[in-house]
């Protein structure tokens, strides 16, 4: 489904690259989650293939599909879960997902149809003609997810979901990225939440400094290494304990 | 199509929401019409109506300076406020109790009639009408004498030339009256010989419509000038709103969507264009309606609507084309406000907004010939001024059309080389 090829990526000014020469290949219909420390690539890496931005070398393609010769087709293809909200906060949630829906080229009562079913499955029906500056962080995650997958993507990206958000939409989130995928969405995640990722995803990556460390079903990755019981433990033993802050 | 419309409906929703924002948008140019054409009405007057108080020191107490009073009294623009000593005049002005002060020099009047006097005596000698004895000795000793003038270090240059010249032609006018005066007298005359009124006098002619004059007043200059520094000023809002969707994420979430930059830059035309004419119809409304109350000349916009519209159209577009760039380039609502605002005040004092270009020094009026404000202010003067048709526009609107054109292409071409994938 993803195919990447020795993909790297050096911001100007920067010293060393964010990505280098990366290549992973995902598969249809996969829960694949891109572990790693603050500073490993991961953004980086999602944004290249939501084209975000410009790889400094490498290739890829999803759903058979160049990023350089497919560019419109790619983002009608992919959905993208920024960190951010990436919403507007003076606008309802349904002016929010009606914007964002049409700019996908939805329209008429088959989008407010799907505003509202989406709105009901992740609970926010009730809050639907509210404005999103008053929801709190939990509502606001729901409502970013909805915006991303309105128009039924292949791929859905998504940069950490579930950051800042209550058990309770964590969960619900969680479980509608489930169903999503069930229904033959391929995701690919990026958390800091270890446990999280150790039981949604079907294989991860463990990402520092721009390479891959290692890469494996959850299960694998435990076992293979000494001494650990968790994701989190493998993850401790292969990027170290020293802290990772970068500005 | 649709994905511009739904783009436009989002900005209306947007801007309808931010109060502060529509404050700044539509009153805050109102207030500052009003403002500015009070001001400028009231400095109009002040030299043609309101009376200002000035101090007259007569030193002379002769005819001379009975004149130079009687003249400034008339003229309608002082009143006299007599002062006895020199130095405490001087003081008053010079601590700004005054603007003016004017100190009428000691035998004034029996100097000029003196030197008149001789004069006239030399001059019908030299036509063998009077004896030329001792003539030549006594011109020796008369010396110019000075009216002092003295003025509040705050008043403007224009007022003191204004003040000077008419100070000076009151004077040019009691000496020529003098000296006909004294050509009487040598002649033996009783009954006035010599018409003294000015024989050259001065007719202003203003263009016509029909058989109406028209004559502009102050509410078609400035209506025009500011209406057009509101609409530019609209860069501002506009701009911090596209920094304010990249700095919530949702400009990253539109660059992940299957849409151009030019369909978002679209959206916001439409609905900056609509805010900008009606910016421009309040303020037709204002010089309409609101002007007569507050004793201000009335907009006379007969028969100039479409036109009128028609320049706020294309000076709306030229406008928006600088906001979207402004949007593009800025990074924080620190660096969008300031910019804006300021760069708006620099294009309307190079677009003659603030001083006619015809004043300007050379290199400023080769600089305001590509001040898009300049463009749309002479449609406007072009329009109110002139009557102009839509052919006698077609430079101005041609440019400001350009100017949109050129800067929707650089924000575009810079937001994809900046983005590139």
């Amino acid at each position: 489904m993803i195919s990447i090829n020795q993909l790297s990526k050096k911001y100007k000014d920067a010293e060393n690259y964010s990505v280098k020469n990366l290549s992973l290949e995902i598969n249809k219909n996969e829960i694949f989650g891109l572990l790693g420390p603050n500073g490993a690539g991961k953004t980086t890496l999602i944004s290249m293939l939501s084209s975000l931005i410009k790889p400094t070398s490498g290739s890829f393609s999803i759903d058979g599909l160049s990023y350089k010769e497919h560019k419109n087709k790619l983002k009608n293809t992919i959905g993208i879960v920024p960190q951010e909200y990436a919403l507007y906060p003076t606008m309802t949630a349904y002016e929010n997902l009606w914007y964002f829906g049409s700019m996908y080229g939805l329209k008429g009562a088959s989008l407010k149809q799907d505003i509202l079913n989406q709105l009901t499955i992740l609970g926010l029906e009730s809050f639907a003609h509210k404005k999103i500056h008053t929801f709190s962080g939990g509502m606001k995650r729901r409502v970013n997810l909805i915006a991303s997958i309105l128009h039924k993507p292949k791929v859905l990206f998504l940069d950490e979901p579930t950051v800042g958000v209550d058990v309770q939409s964590k969960n619900v989130i969680i479980q509608h990225l489930e169903k999503l995928n069930k229904n033959g969405t391929t995701i690919i995640y990026t958390s800091h939440h270890l446990n999280e990722a150790e039981s949604f995803c079907d294989r991860v990556a463990i990402i520092d400094q721009g390479e891959i460390v290692i890469k494996g079903t959850p299960a694998e990755l435990i076992s293979n290494q000494d001494n650990a019981n968790n994701l989190e433990e493998v993850f401790l033993q292969l990027t170290g304990k020293a802290l990772r802050d970068h500005a | 199509m649709h994905k511009i419309w739904v783009s436009a409906i989002k900005e209306y929703k947007l801007l309808s929401r931010d109060l502060g924002g529509i404050a700044i948008l539509f009153l805050m140019p109102l207030v500052l019409l009003l403002v500015i054409t009070l001001i400028q009405d009231s400095s109009f007057k002040a030299v043609n109506s309101v009376k200002i108080p000035i101090l007259f020191v007569d030193n002379d107490q002769g005819e001379v300076a009975a004149s130079i009073k009687e003249g400034l009294s008339s003229s309608d623009a002082f009143t006299i406020v007599k002062e006895q000593n020199t130095e405490t005049a001087k003081a008053k002005v010079f601590n700004g109790d005054y603007q003016l002060a004017i100190v009428i020099p000691a035998t004034l009047s029996q100097s000029l009639a003196t030197k008149v006097n001789d004069n006239v005596e030399r001059m019908l000698a030299a036509f063998g009408l009077e004896e030329e004895t001792s003539l030549v000795s006594k011109v020796e000793k008369i010396q110019p004498i000075q009216v002092t003038l003295f003025f509040d270090p705050a008043t403007q240059g224009s007022f003191k030339n204004q003040v000077k010249s008419g100070v000076d032609k009151m004077i040019s006018k009691i000496e020529t009256q003098t000296i006909y005066k004294a050509f009487q007298e040598q002649l033996g005359e009783e009954d006035q010989l010599f018409e003294t009124e000015p024989f050259i006098t001065f007719k202003e002619v203003t263009p016509t419509d029909g058989e109406a004059e028209l004559i502009p007043n102050s509410a078609q200059h400035n209506v025009p000038a500011w209406a057009l520094f509101a609409i530019f000023f609209i860069i501002v809002p506009l701009s911090i709103n596209m920094v304010k969707e990249k700095n919530q994420g949702t400009f990253v979430r539109l660059r992940t969507q299957p849409i151009s930059y030019a369909t978002v830059l679209g959206g916001k035309t439409i609905v900056y264009l609509a805010v900008c004419l009606i910016q421009f119809a309040l303020m037709l409304i204002v010089g309409i309606f609101i002007f007569p109350l507050l004793g201000l000349p009335v907009l006379d916009v007969s028969d100039k609507l479409p036109m009128l519209f028609l320049v706020a159209f294309f000076a709306g577009l030229a406008a928006i084309g600088l906001g979207l760039l402004l949007g593009t380039v800025a990074k924080t609502q620190e660096q969008a406000a300031p910019f804006g605002a300021t760069f708006v005040v620099i294009l309307a004092a190079l677009g003659g907004v603030w001083v006619p270009v015809f004043i300007m020094p050379k290199l400023m009026q080769q600089l305001s010939k590509i001040s898009p404000m300049n463009w749309g202010l002479e449609g406007f003067y072009d329009v109110f001024l002139r009557n102009a048709s839509v052919l006698q526009v077609l430079p101005e609107i041609s440019l400001l059309f350009l100017f949109f054109l050129v800067t929707l292409l650089i924000s575009i071409l810079y937001n994809e080389k900046k983005h590139a994938v």
